[in-house]
């Protein structure tokens, strides 16, 4: 848990930080009642929890951590897939925040005690990189949104050695905020969309999205100012019953966003109906490589024997863990037995826990709440010239 | 791995540049942007590949937060901070051969 007492907030114009939360507090109060919202990101959660913002939200203001942490709405069967290839004898090579992600019995950690050979990269180039350097046969395995699937996408289009595949578990944002939307139970009354995210898909695909399901989508940057301005313009479109789109974060994010990195998506990728974790079947949310590319996707290239590992025993704890709930946007970790006690960075039960865009993780190193306390720093934030 | 790392285009060379990342130079990837970037724009990065250019007006603002991050010496246990420099190491260094070079 974080120990640094707030000094305060830091805000590169304290000012106008101080002016986006008080309107904030004036639209709240003068809509009468508790208003819910959803990001879908994790670094939306980062600098939220980082600076302490929920700390100058109104009290019926609720900012909900949606499914935007890619390693943890993997779902188990996908890690299954990879530690069986691993335990197999395949070389995997992944990003470092899917290691600890624990599969129906067991996590690629577990499987490299074992044995397995795991190779942690950076990037995608890294592991094609791997490739060049061996003869073994190297597996990518590959996690995140549409950001990180288009660099997949333009390795697999280069040409990568022959010794290399990818085993794709990369998922597209759009479709679960529809399945969020609608979803019984939930109270979102309004998105922010991730900003990097949308750099790809353009700020245009929510403009539907915000008809069709009648919630506003404002696309937000990372900043603690553009989070407090985005909210503002999301509670306006609120409390107006406007269901517009809006883009508050153009510096990044183009109207159509990235056409390139569209077509190269589109190229390799099909999106195909399955789970993600907490959320039982995303339409169109998972994407799989196409038969173009059938000559580098691993779940063609191997037979991948997953069976084993489904008739071992779940390790302990796990069915107390509300990881899924949590992407779901319906738990938060303080409603979990196992947050900060049996569940640590150090020894972590779920997913949300592992990943550095985890929502306990995020908790944990710098609480989530108000009634947390927030990592804060004495020194001001450096000028720009 | 939402973040990206913004640097600055020193010199292009087909479809690779070399950026400026805080005074360390890196090759990036252009497969994916949708304009021409050449010296001295800011390209937005993510795992080694360059997703935006971004408009000169924005730099100043876009490079605060990360120049906080960076510059932020008790960051160390830093997640958000942790996440930057995840992404400046995805970004291959110059001696690196890039995927797909002719």
């Amino acid at each position: 848990m974080a120990d640094a007492a707030v000094t305060e907030m830091r805000f590169r114009d304290p000012v106008r930080a101080r002016a986006l939360a008080a309107r904030l507090g004036e639209l709240v109060a003068g809509a009468g009642r508790q208003i819910s919202v959803m990001h879908v990101c994790g670094s939306h959660e980062q600098a939220i929890a980082r600076y302490g913002l929920r700390a100058s939200f109104p009290a019926d203001l609720e900012v909900i951590m949606g499914p935007g942490c890619p390693v943890c709405v993997t779902d188990l069967p996908e890690i299954d897939e990879a530690v069986a290839l691993a335990r197999a004898g395949v070389r995997v090579a992944t990003y470092g925040d899917m290691l600890k992600v624990p599969g129906t019995a067991m996590s690629l950690a577990d499987a490299q005690t074992e044995g397995a050979r795991i190779d942690v990269v950076y990037s995608v180039a890294q592991a094609v990189e791997l490739a060049r350097a061996t003869t073994d046969e190297i597996v990518f395995f590959a996690s995140g949104f549409e950001t990180t699937a288009v660099a997949t996408a333009a390795v697999l289009v280069a040409g990568p050695p022959p010794n290399f595949s990818v085993l794709s578990a990369h998922k597209y944002i759009p479709p679960v905020m529809e399945i969020v939307a609608e979803m019984p139970g939930a109270r979102v009354e309004g998105f922010l969309a991730a900003g990097h995210a949308a750099t790809i898909t353009g700020a245009a695909v929510f403009e539907q999205f915000a008809a069709r399901h009648r919630r506003p989508v404002v696309v937000a940057g990372f900043e603690p100012l553009d989070i407090l301005a985005a909210l503002v313009a999301l509670v306006e479109l609120v409390v107006t019953g406007d269901a517009r789109a809006i883009n508050c974060y153009p510096r990044c994010v183009a109207r159509e966003g990235n056409k390139v990195a569209q077509a190269l998506l589109w190229k390799v990728f099909r999106p195909i109906g399955g789970r993600w974790r907490g959320i039982a079947h995303v339409p169109s949310g998972n994407l799989r490589l196409r038969d173009e590319f059938a000559h580098v996707d691993a779940r063609r290239r191997f037979t991948i024997d997953v069976e084993a590992l489904w008739r071992m025993a779940p390790p302990a704890l796990v069915e107390h863990c509300v990881c899924g709930d949590i992407m779901a946007g319906i738990a938060a970790p303080r409603d979990c037995t196992l947050f900060g006690r049996a569940c640590t960075p150090e020894t972590p039960v779920g997913a949300c826990m592992v990943s550095s865009e985890g929502t306990c993780r995020i908790w944990h190193q710098y609480g989530g709440h108000p009634d947390l306390v927030a990592i804060g720093r004495a020194a001001p934030a450096p000028e720009v010239p | 791995m939402c973040l990206g790392v913004p640097g600055r285009v020193i010199t292009v060379d087909g479809m690779i540049a070399t950026v400026d990342f805080w005074g360390v130079k890196k090759h990036v990837r252009l497969d994916v942007i949708d304009e021409p970037v050449g010296p001295g724009d800011y390209v937005l990065n993510h795992v080694g590949y360059a997703i935006r250019r971004i408009p000169p007006e924005d730099i100043a603002e876009t490079l605060a937060l990360y120049d906080e991050l960076l510059g932020d010496v008790r960051a160390d246990g830093d997640l958000m901070a942790a996440d930057v420099r995840g992404e400046l190491a995805g970004v291959a260094g110059p001696a690196d051969r890039s995927p797909g070079d002719g």
